[in-house]
């Protein structure tokens, strides 16, 4: 799969409360949910992106709760995937889980800006920033971990699981 | 080689036999839950997959936690649906508000966590019940959906870091102190996949209620899980809990930690995370003035009866300032009545706070002490993000209940040797 979209760039930390803030956690509505995406940290976060864009992000991004919503919020507001110099082990989980594509590249943190062009060939590995014509390799994803993604999330990937055990 | 206490519980709920760090395994799930917040999507997951029964009714639970008493229509029915699941599945354990408390008080309260048990729950802080010696995972909904549905999850096998605390701790310095001490130490992505053991004779010689408030606060390293070896005082606990057999699992002497870090606790003040991370810790003698509009002693870090002891101590016979409200939420049912009991409630009255049921209520902003803008805070709950208890531009400090219950009485961010 090729995606290609512009850049919105983080800093390290990207808290759940800041992605998702828990006002709105009672809720489990996609749409209402992406509404508010990363409202405390831009208000207008949610109206400025276009469907496709990328989050590029420092170290530790989506730490904090359990929260899916956070994933789910960033997801449905039309981010296509997100690219940080690392991630919260649970948010990683939860992203993987639900099918929101997430890379770790430190190289293309280091040498993308707000706005610039990123084209990410996920089956090559190859992260492109068309602004500037730098190339990065991203490391392939642990098998078991393609097989989720193959299987598009956990849910049908487990369904499989269950439907072989009930034979 | 010698094993981790993680290593050791995952190969014990595992096929795969020598399991090794970084090895991604299936692994048997002893008990699982998820709250109000999670538990809708996880049931929703459930659901998809196509099961009708979860894995097994005595090993799943749901607690109905962060926005009860609900707090508004959309929170009632969130808690409708694993309320009604719940009965649908005729599961053994469910917790209705009047019989509940913070999942993470509560779950090692009835006897449903336990030393070398395999957790996992839908809510980040699940690693308290590492204070019993269980490996506790926090996980998402759908993680969690899965495990109603398979019993079992995907795991990658940790590396743990060991954490050694020796020497005898301060006055007024507690299991929260020395966790905030320690993330101010490594930061917050400092344990980051892995499993955070906490040892040494200071351990040792700490109660349960600071222990679960160690093992609480793992996850604001990025840890994995937080775990300290079950011992006689963990036997002790559990003795009136629950008739079930368990295992104690130590890590052998020759385990492999990818880091050790030693601290003296005699060099450990009380300390102060200041805004917007729990690494920014500071020692309550580099504070310096800072005004406060509320305190909140409570959550599922914090809201142990020794917590609200400790509280009580400083308030007996004091006031709270004009200025501050002081929100006092006692973690579970069972520790509100232990707190009328023993007087506790009275003090708090008295000294003029309000006593709020069992809810992780402010902590996430979610009801029962909400800030306003440019408000401030002194917390004994777990994060201080950007608008973490309210508006976004208010500010959370954490701190232990002896820093919170003084700084109520002054008006401003203090040592408890000020009021006492």
């Amino acid at each position: 799969m090729i995606i290609k979209g512009s850049v919105w760039k983080f800093g390290d930390n990207i808290d759940t409360d800041v992605i998702i803030p828990a006002r709105y956690l009672n809720t489990s509505d996609t749409q209402e949910l992406a509404a508010h995406c990363m409202e405390d940290y831009d208000r207008d976060f949610v109206k400025k992106i276009k469907e496709g864009d990328i989050i590029v992000a420092g170290e530790n991004f989506g730490c904090g709760s359990s929260r899916e919503h956070a994933p789910i919020a960033i997801k449905a507001a039309g981010i296509s995937c997100i690219i940080a110099k690392s991630f919260a082990r649970i948010f990683y989980r939860n992203a993987i889980n639900i099918g929101l594509l997430i890379f770790e590249s430190s190289e293309t943190f280091e040498y993308s800006q707000q706005g610039d062009i990123l084209e990410v060939d996920t089956e090559k590995g190859i992260i492109k920033n068309l602004s500037n014509n730098k190339k990065f390799q991203i490391s392939p994803l642990p098998e078991f971990i393609q097989n989720i993604i193959a299987a598009k999330g956990l849910v049908e990937y487990t369904k499989k699981e269950v439907e072989r055990r009930k034979l | 080689m010698g094993k981790t206490i993680a290593e050791k519980i995952i190969q014990l709920h595992c096929a795969k036999k020598d399991i090794k760090i970084g090895d991604l395994i299936k692994a048997k799930v002893d008990f699982a839950f998820a709250n109000d917040i999670t538990g809708p999507l996880a049931i929703d997951v459930f659901k998809q997959i196509g099961s009708e029964r979860v894995y097994d009714k005595n090993k799943v639970t749901f607690v109905p936690d962060h926005f009860t008493p609900n707090k508004d229509i959309k929170s009632a029915e969130q808690s409708k649906i694993i309320r009604e699941f719940s009965q649908e599945q005729g599961l053994t354990n469910y917790f209705e508000v009047g019989k509940c408390g913070i999942e993470h008080a509560l779950i090692p309260e009835k006897g449903l966590a336990l030393p070398g048990q395999l957790i996992v729950g839908a809510d980040s802080h699940t690693p308290t019940s590492g204070a019993l010696g269980a490996l506790a995972i926090g996980v998402g909904s759908t993680d969690l959906g899965a495990v109603l549905a398979t019993g079992e999850i995907w795991l990658k096998v940790p590396e743990t870091i060991n954490f050694i605390y020796n020497g005898e701790l301060n006055k007024w310095v507690g299991g929260k102190d020395l966790i905030l001490y320690t993330i101010a130490q490594i930061g917050v992505d400092g344990a980051n996949y892995k499993v955070m053991e906490f040892s040494g004779e200071t351990i040792k010689n700490l109660s349960m209620d600071n222990r679960f408030t160690i093992c609480n606060m793992a996850i604001e390293a990025g840890g994995k899980s937080g775990i300290i070896e079950a011992d006689a005082l963990t036997l002790e606990y559990l003795k009136d809990k629950t008739d079930k057999n368990f295992q104690l699992i130590k890590s052998d002497p020759d385990a492999q930690y990818v880091k050790v870090f030693e601290y003296n606790v005699s060099n450990i003040e009380p300390q102060v995370a200041f805004p917007h991370l729990p690494d920014k810790g500071k020692p309550i003698s580099e504070v310096g003035e800072i005004r406060i509009d509320q305190s909140v002693i409570g959550s599922c870090t914090n809201g142990h009866i020794e917590d609200l002891r400790i509280a009580a101590r400083i308030l007996k016979n004091n006031k709270v300032d004009s200025k501050v409200r002081l929100i006092i939420i006692p973690a579970t049912q069972q520790i509100y009545l232990d707190a009328m009991e023993e007087g506790l409630l009275k003090i708090f009255i008295e000294a003029g706070a309000v006593i709020s049921p069992p809810t992780c209520g402010p902590c996430l902003g979610g009801h029962m002490g909400i800030l306003a803008k440019g408000e401030r805070a002194i917390s004994t709950t777990n994060r201080n993000f950007v608008g973490r208890m309210g508006h976004p531009e208010s500010e959370v400090y954490l701190s232990g209940p002896a820093v919170a219950a003084a700084s109520a009485i002054t008006g401003k961010i203090s040592s408890p040797e000020e009021v006492v």
